[in-house]
């Protein structure tokens, strides 16, 4: 088990790196340069500003400096159109954008679940067509039709609710309803699927023949293996509720990490842009793992696998 | 197994005789949901492709009929600007469309030359060309095609301007065209990693199998063997995932149209269409609803469709 974290975090490290190696280049290929503002800056300034961020450097330089630092110092340089450390950048939105997708998350599971256990319980009722229908169309229905949507015509009629803004912990409802969606329809499906692969097993007659309760059975010999393809889903589909936050806060305009990179591709800002990339990885590495070692735990054939490698 | 159809019929070892896609196309037919998808799909294109031609200039500015409601002059009324909102959807929808079908062409086209190679060649080569993939596979993907999206469509107003210059083309149709081909490939180049997969562990099964040992014995030449005889035979799992990629390409090109890093004008996109319909949806609900349904339904019948034809085909390897 303990070779098996290492040998992941040492993957995730090449992951992190290739990561670096691509968002760096793609940077560096971007058109425009980061000091454009609508005053007109004489080139010595702008000769000037380069210098101090390291930007005149040899490529080379500048693709090694920056890990180094990283490695050495803790910096993540200093954002060209912020003029503040990315660092300082990051750690005051993360926490925003971390409960806004955790709070999706955790609406994702209790909406999804229950609904991919039911419908499996109920194969090819009413029950399961209707809420096999109500996933696709969390799949098919995008969050910027699902968010305006919701801000019309529940904010504005419901007293508490804000229809854009971030302070109070009830403002949190909103997007990460919009951000949980769809993440919710697609474990509705995976929960589905794997509960139904499970329930038609051997064991599963057996433990009926035995005479165990419905819900027992369930709970007990059901649920351990059915959840699997679900819980495998929940590390990579943490990635998608971070990607999705791009859109969730523009719309409610939550101060998050994803504004932070749209704007960073569009101000040609390549350290903010590097930065968030890289911490963003960094979690979805961190999330793979966790959800890898749940499965682990789970299910005995899958330990026994990444021990043989 | 018979040889004179080497093109399909030998993915499964059930039923000699009938061929994988007939057998297929006899338990589609009884899915009613996936017939009425392909209906659905295919009446979108025929609207979107035939009768847009016949429809009002999606362009043509109108400020004094602006946000008029559905009448008979424009059917589901006028936008912001007093643009046909009808024939705005319609042309919309071409590039909605072309985006997610072409996106994934490319990516399908990389996917299986890729995941072939791989698993043809098996040993070391296949070690280190599936590392690269386990490691591309933990890469934000979104973030990605943003930032390669922003260099791309660049490059391309370069070559807008070189082609009008050049070679004296119409500068509005150069533009169209220019203006969605990097979108074609951001989003194509990063979508083929699922693909290589499944198509790495059908060749490595099908590799194994007699007919590839009687190709060779006949003399042919191992990349012939690959591309004439196991690729065709890796078709089924490939059509399952690529119907599945189509609205996932068409929904990551809105999200991208939406973070005004899509589609430009005069070209317009559902997603650019929805964002409009979002400034206005307190006064003028239809300019969001409108595309937004049509958007959806679209998706819908995407996913029933793939949903389907993965039930009818009946390939496990490719089940979530």
């Amino acid at each position: 088990m303990i070779r098996f974290i290492i040998n992941r975090l040492l993957q995730g490290l090449l992951v992190l790196f290739a990561l670096y190696t691509i968002t760096f280049f793609l940077a560096k290929a971007m058109p425009g340069e980061p000091f454009t503002t609508e005053k007109n800056i004489s080139e010595e300034a702008k000769a000037y500003q380069r210098a101090l961020y390291g930007l005149d450097k040899s490529m080379l330089e500048q693709y090694l400096r920056y890990p180094i630092n990283i490695v050495t110092e803790g910096s993540f340089a200093v954002s060209t159109s912020k003029g503040r450390p990315v660092r300082d950048i990051i750690a005051q939105s993360f926490p925003n954008s971390l409960i806004l997708g955790l709070s999706a998350l955790g609406i994702a599971i209790c909406i999804g679940v229950p609904l991919g256990v039911i419908s499996a319980m109920r194969k090819n009722s009413w029950v399961d067509w209707g809420s096999m229908s109500i996933a696709m169309i969390g799949i098919c229905v995008p969050a910027f039709t699902v968010g305006p949507l919701l801000q019309i015509y529940i904010a504005a009629h419901l007293p508490g609710l804000k229809v854009a803004g971030w302070g109070s912990p009830i403002d949190i409802i909103l997007p990460a309803l919009t951000l949980g969606l769809t993440t919710a329809a697609y474990l509705a499906r995976l929960t589905r699927g794997g509960m139904l692969e499970i329930l038609s097993q051997d064991f599963i007659r057996t433990a009926r023949a035995k005479g165990v309760p419905s819900n027992k059975l369930i709970t007990r010999h059901a649920l351990r293996g059915g959840l699997l393809p679900a819980i495998a889903f929940i590390g990579p589909s943490f990635a998608a509720l971070i990607s999705g936050s791009f859109i969730v806060e523009t719309i409610f305009q939550v101060p998050g990490m994803g504004q932070h990179f749209v704007n960073a591709v569009i101000a040609r800002d390549e350290f903010l842009l590097l930065g968030v990339a890289l911490f963003f990885g960094f979690l979805i590495v961190i999330m793979n793992l966790a959800a890898d070692i749940l499965t682990g735990i789970l299910d005995p054939r899958v330990r026994l696998d990444s021990n043989q490698k | 197994m018979p040889e004179k159809q080497p093109m399909t019929n030998q993915i499964t070892d059930t039923e000699a005789g009938t061929s994988l896609w007939k057998d297929a196309w006899l338990r589609m037919r009884k899915n009613k949901i996936a017939l009425a998808s392909i209906m659905v799909f295919t009446v979108t294109c025929f609207f979107c492709f035939v009768i847009a031609w016949f429809c009002k200039d999606p362009n043509q500015v109108n400020l004094v009929n602006k946000f008029s409601g559905p009448g008979s002059e424009h059917w589901i009324g006028t936008d912001a600007l007093g643009r046909d909102l009808f024939s705005r959807i319609l042309y919309g929808g071409q590039v909605s469309i072309l985006v997610g079908l072409i996106a994934t062409a490319v990516s399908v086209t990389i996917g299986i030359i890729y995941g072939a190679l791989a698993g043809f060649f098996g040993g070391k080569v296949d070690a280190i060309m599936m590392r690269i993939v386990d490691t591309l596979f933990s890469i934000p993907f979104l973030m990605i095609v943003i930032v390669l999206q922003a260099v791309l469509s660049e490059w391309s107003r370069e070559t807008s301007a070189w082609i009008v210059n050049n070679l004296n083309w119409d500068k509005g149709f150069t533009d169209r065209i220019t203006n969605v081909l990097p979108l074609f490939f951001a989003l194509g180049l990063l979508g083929w990693l699922t693909l290589a997969r499944i198509v790495r562990a059908q060749v490595l099964s099908l590799k194994e199998r007699e007919f590839v040992e009687a190709a060779t014995s006949l003399g042919l030449s191992k990349l012939t063997v690959l591309f004439r005889h196991i690729i065709p035979n890796t078709l089924g799992p490939t059509v399952i995932y690529a119907t599945l990629t189509v609205p996932g390409f068409i929904m990551y090109e809105a999200t991208l149209s939406y973070l005004g890093l899509g589609v430009e004008s005069p070209n317009s996109s559902w997603g650019i269409l929805i964002k409009e319909g979002a400034n206005y949806l307190e006064t003028n609900p239809q300019l969001l609803i409108f595309p937004g349904i049509i958007f959806s339904i679209t998706l819908f019948a995407l996913n029933f469709l793939g949903d389907g034809l993965r039930d009818a085909l009946d390939v496990r390897a490719s089940k979530d």
